[in-house]
């Protein structure tokens, strides 16, 4: 069910770990549904040095964190905060329908850990351009919506 | 993958044919393929042959063969019995009594009646994935038509009180259905003694072929038909008999029931060494369903932190096949309605695995278990951030 390439950054996922005294960091998601993703990112003159991750979750959601942190890194945060969800399906070349939200996860947990940064510097936070709703939170369904 | 040996512990989600079942089937493909209803000699072969099948399993049950209705499967068997005595008996009451941990055959079709105007009771159960007989009692009124509880679980193989149930189905009146799915070959069974009015089985569950299964209905009980037809299985189920499937089911129930004690011993064994080691090794792993009251070859084990489509691809790397009560193995983001309704918190119930052992498993197969989900499972929580916050401890090795 899942791309080779999906499988791939599964069993060899990049950037697993922390970064000691990160710049930002962004978690998201919920474990009652069964996926919690952490961000953290170094950032130097508004740059993406490094980008780690820690993540409790399905291949599709390990898979995600590892492309959308390799995907980020070198990046101004301008650019980083371009890269959608789709972009990390995309370049995992594709995921199940039902795993979609695993990209939208990771592009919040990189959009999270971009306002971490921001705020930190008392800078104005930026505004998700299309609020994505995983559904965690507010209505208590694990269930995805449009 | 290429030549590892693959390590089958999914024996719940469907079993192999046997060779000795497959090889019955084999000539009813071919030469003895004649239609039973037809009148030529391979013909009224063919008939005898499903006659002998149904006798198998009547015998297997302590049923009488005119008691046995071929069918394609538990899930055909599950909606024939719940729906046919719900059209049969309407007029007497529409309250339908089942627990919340069926199989969804039993559960969707209950809730297609709902929309169809029944009332359905979902008792609940406890910890250990167990219907309290006092519940069910309280639960039944002038209304009830059916009550419908599993024999045993598939998720986590709790055993069911069925003679207990049974009895108080027959105090009250009220027809009784048990899917028996996972139970055939795995404990002994007796309607007449336990009470039961119609049965689910099905025979890719106990080293049968896919495809055909039976429904049990007991002499006199009202019940309308699911399918409409020809007059084949005494006018109660159309189609024309899945001839070589049937045997299949025929022998292979034969075999399954003729030496339990045995096979639970071998099975159970193996069962509790892989348990015993697995909860030795590993923290924060918590058993689910029942200590004692469970299918002997069960295992279903929680491992806090971390979600379990991981675990099942890790381990399908290592040629282990397995699976899990984690919502993200199904088409749903939910985890498993059995994990939940036993009280288990929905983080847990993503971490569980299922591993479900059966005749071919050996000891090499289970110390390669112990070997391998150990640093899956390691693997897994070192990369969790739950792990991380609620341990606080160092990275760990096994």
């Amino acid at each position: 069910m899942y791309s080779e390439k999906v499988m791939e950054h599964f069993r060899n996922p990049r950037n697993v770990g922390e970064i000691e005294a990160p710049d930002g960091v962004g978690e998201v998601g919920n474990p009652v549904c069964g996926d919690i993703m952490k961000i953290f990112l170094k950032i130097e003159n508004n740059v993406i040095v490094d980008a780690k991750f820690k993540t409790f979750g399905c291949g599709a959601a390990i898979a995600s964190s590892s492309m959308a942190t390799e995907l980020v890194r070198g990046k101004t945060l301008e650019e980083a905060w371009e890269v959608s969800n789709k972009a990390v399906a995309e370049a995992l070349e594709g995921l199940p329908p039902i795993k979609m939200h695993c990209s939208v996860l990771a592009e919040e947990g990189i959009h999270t850990a971009i306002n971490d940064y921001r705020k930190k510097q008392g800078l104005p936070l930026w505004e998700e351009k299309n609020p994505h709703s995983h559904g965690h939170g507010e209505d208590h369904t694990c269930e995805p919506q449009e | 993958m290429g030549d590892q040996h693959i390590i089958y512990m999914d024996h719940a989600a469907t079993t192999y044919v046997r060779p000795e079942v497959l090889e019955a089937m084999i000539p009813y493909h071919t030469g003895h393929f004649g239609n039973p209803s037809s009148i030529y000699g391979i013909a009224r072969d063919a008939k005898k042959t499903v006659e002998s099948a149904r006798a198998q399993v009547a015998k297997a049950l302590g049923a009488l063969p005119e008691e046995i209705y071929f069918t394609s499967g538990g899930s055909e068997s599950d909606n024939w019995a719940i729906k046919g005595i719900a059209t049969a008996n309407r007029k007497k009451g529409l309250h339908i009594i089942t627990s919340s941990i069926e199989h969804h055959a039993v559960l969707n079709t209950c809730e297609f009646l709902e929309k169809e105007g029944f009332q359905v009771t979902y008792l609940p159960v406890d910890e250990f994935g167990l219907v309290n007989p006092d519940d069910l009692e309280k639960a039944i009124t002038s209304e009830t038509i059916l009550i419908s509880i599993m024999y045993a679980n598939n998720e986590i193989g709790t055993i069911e009180p069925i003679g207990e149930l049974g009895a108080i189905a027959r105090k009250h009146h009220v027809y009784f259905h048990t899917d028996a799915v996972q139970a055939i070959g795995n404990v002994g069974i007796d309607v007449r003694s336990q009470n039961i009015d119609l049965l689910s089985l099905s025979a890719h569950k106990f080293y049968g072929p896919k495809g055909v299964g039976a429904l049990y209905i007991r002499k006199g009980v009202k019940l309308a038909n699911l399918i409409h037809g020809g007059g084949q299985e005494h006018g109660k189920r159309a189609g024309t008999e899945n001839l070589a499937g049937i045997v299949g089911l025929g022998k292979a129930i034969d075999l399954a029931v003729a030496d339990i004690p045995g096979h639970n011993v071998k099975v159970r064994a193996m069962r509790d060494r892989l348990l015993d080691g697995v909860l030795r090794t590993i923290p924060h792993a918590k058993l689910n369903g029942h200590p004692e009251k469970r299918l002997a070859g069960n295992f279903n084990v929680s491992f806090d932190f971390i979600e379990g489509e991981s675990m099942l691809l890790w381990l399908d790397d290592e040629g282990i096949c397995g699976s899990t009560g984690s919502a993200c193995t199904s088409g749903s983001l939910s985890p498993s309605h059995v994990l939940l309704a036993c009280g288990m918190p929905a983080e847990s119930a993503h971490g569980s695995l299922r591993l479900t052992l059966g005749d071919e498993n050996t000891a090499d197969d289970v110390d390669r278990v112990l070997d391998v989900l150990p640093k899956v499972v390691a693997k897994l929580r070192n990369m969790s951030p739950l792990f991380q916050n609620a341990t606080k401890e160092e990275e760990y090795h096994v």
